[in-house]
């Protein structure tokens, strides 16, 4: 329909740049959780995600679709996390 | 979790300068003593926040260029376009207090247990920092994995840790490319890392290598893209960018 | 609170600005710093269009020669970025969009800009019209950059810049408000910087 290409960047950022966002919302290591891509089924680990940081929040990417995976937006005491682009999110549940 | 700390929460703290060193004209290493630091594994980062008198707020993250055991020490490049790293290189001095949190990261480590694996390390100019620390982790435990980095730079002086990395201990190899320019009679390699010469200087794929490449986006792309066309299987190959040239 | 970094200062900052011209919680610079949530598309001018779209079907699409074709004005404002920054005397070549929407007919009260990529904004037809908003594709006097949202983007100064969608290929006229990509995640459903309306509920 549309002959649009997209990227790539030289400032795309990858899930490795979000490890410290995301231990501090999950209160566990994330960047080697394995994600599953909802959009086109994609399975890798979180430090394998395109991330994008200049934005008004975190926004993490699909690196076979660029589907959005997760969007987290922090806001002082809270953060909205939308993991909705997710199929599957698998991590060690924290350790108290 | 081979190697992992019992993870605590994370939260900013204040850390103090001790002392900061020049590596090459743009680049800087920064020691910081932190209270109650509980360690940290080779190839781990640390976000940093700086805040201005009139409460503008900047973060960044940084590759840990110690070796797990040593204080913690920051290797910071000036990026032209950058907001904290020309702080970072020109500013701050001994006695500075800076909040950091960490340290983070798992995918991106190496813990030196596994000496019959074959390690390919790959860096884009300030993309070595985290592989000073492996190395100086592998020479501190005596670790017998082989071990290879390959580190393009633009020229001779823009070689961080040129010193160290001349004896870099234990029979671990270190190979340059000159991207930009040679000194006379340079007898190393020249130009872009590309798949001729990760063909030449990679450890073979039928030796079942791990990977890890650091730098730019645009290099760990052209690099990991090139390790898989030689065979290294995806997953083989762990990368972390650091983006583009305006983004410190 | 966190301790002040001696002697940091933040990005290029511009000095000496009217305070009146700034509004509250935002820090004047001289850059322009490229913000992104995806990667940047590039779509060949010979197949672009811009659309304005109702209930499904597409009312009136224009190629980006007709684009071109049609009145364009210099608009010179200050923009307002949501991550803090704010920019002076930002300088657009750009069609009003009474012009692009006076060419429907329609009983919309909303409309959602989509682009390239799938972002979204959304925002009332009132602020859309009335020489508020403009798609722009000039900036300081050369065409629009990629990175900064080229060959198109919205232009809404009046509201935080989110709402001034990059690489916007249309309008969907819409009877019922529906939040678009920032304001699904939390970031406020009006974007008034003088309100300091950043956050749902702000």
């Amino acid at each position: 329909m549309t002959q649009t290409s997209y990227g790539p960047d030289d400032g795309t950022l990858d899930g490795n740049a979000i490890g410290g966002l995301l231990r501090e919302l999950f209160g566990t290591e994330m960047t080697t959780a394995s994600g599953t891509c909802a959009t086109c089924g994609y399975t890798a680990q979180v430090a394998q995600a395109l991330v994008y940081l200049d934005a008004p929040g975190a926004v993490m990417r699909c690196r076979a679709c660029a589907a959005v995976l997760a969007v987290i937006v922090r806001r002082q005491a809270t953060a909205c996390v939308d993991l909705e682009g997710l199929a599957a999110l698998d991590y060690p549940p924290p350790s108290s | 979790m081979a190697g992992t700390a019992v993870l605590g929460r994370l939260t900013w703290q204040v850390a103090g300068v001790t002392a900061v060193r020049p590596e090459t004209p743009s680049v800087r290493t920064i020691e910081l003593v932190v209270p109650g630091w509980a360690g940290h594994q080779a190839g781990q980062h640390l976000d940093i926040r700086l805040t201005a008198d009139d409460g503008y707020v900047a973060e960044r993250s940084y590759s840990i260029a110690s070796a797990p055991g040593e204080p913690v020490a920051l290797t910071v490049e000036r990026l032209e376009d950058g907001e904290v790293s020309p702080y970072l290189t020109e500013e701050l001095r001994v006695g500075d207090e800076i909040e950091i949190r960490g340290p983070i990261g798992g995918y991106f480590v190496w813990d030196g247990a596994d000496a019959a694996t074959p390690v390919l390390l790959v860096a884009g100019g300030s993309g070595v920092v985290p592989f000073r620390s492996m190395l100086r982790h592998r020479a501190r435990i005596g670790s017998t994995a082989p071990v290879r980095l390959l580190y393009s730079a633009r020229s001779l002086p823009d070689v961080i840790y040129q010193a160290e990395l001349e004896r870099p201990g234990g029979g671990a190899e270190v190979i340059y490319t000159l991207t930009r320019q040679q000194p006379e009679g340079w007898a190393g390699h020249s130009g872009r890392v590309d798949a001729a010469l990760l063909g030449a200087v990679a450890w073979p794929a039928e030796r079942l290598p791990l990977a890890y490449v650091c730098g730019p986006t645009a290099f760990v792309e052209i690099v990991s893209a090139a390790l898989v066309s030689l065979g290294y299987p995806a997953e083989r190959v762990k990368t972390e960018r650091y983006g583009g040239a305006g983004a410190g | 609170m966190s301790p002040v970094s001696r002697g940091f200062h933040g990005r290029h900052r511009a000095r000496g600005v009217d305070p009146g011209r700034v509004p509250p919680g935002q820090y004047v610079t001289t850059d322009f710093p490229v913000l992104s949530a995806g990667p940047t598309p590039r779509t060949p001018l010979e197949s672009w269009t811009f659309s304005i779209r109702q209930a499904g079907e597409t009312a009136k699409s224009w190629s980006w020669q007709q684009i071109r074709e049609l009145p364009s004005e210099a608009v010179t404002a200050d923009i307002h970025c949501v991550t803090k920054w704010t920019k002076l005397d930002t300088s657009w070549q750009a069609v009003s969009l009474d012009v692009l929407l006076g060419q429907v007919q329609h009983q919309a009260r909303y409309v959602r800009a989509f682009c390239d990529g799938g972002y979204t904004a959304n925002l009332p037809l009132a602020d859309v019209t009335g020489g508020r908003a403009w798609l722009a594709y000039g900036y300081d006097g050369a065409p629009l950059q990629p990175e900064h949202g080229g060959p198109a983007r919205l232009l809404v100064p009046h509201l935080y810049f989110w709402k001034s969608a990059k690489w916007v290929r249309g309008l969907e006229l819409l009877a019922a408000d529906e939040p678009g990509f920032w304001e699904r995640y939390g970031y406020h459903n009006y974007g008034d910087p003088w309100r300091e309306q950043r956050y749902s509920g702000d």
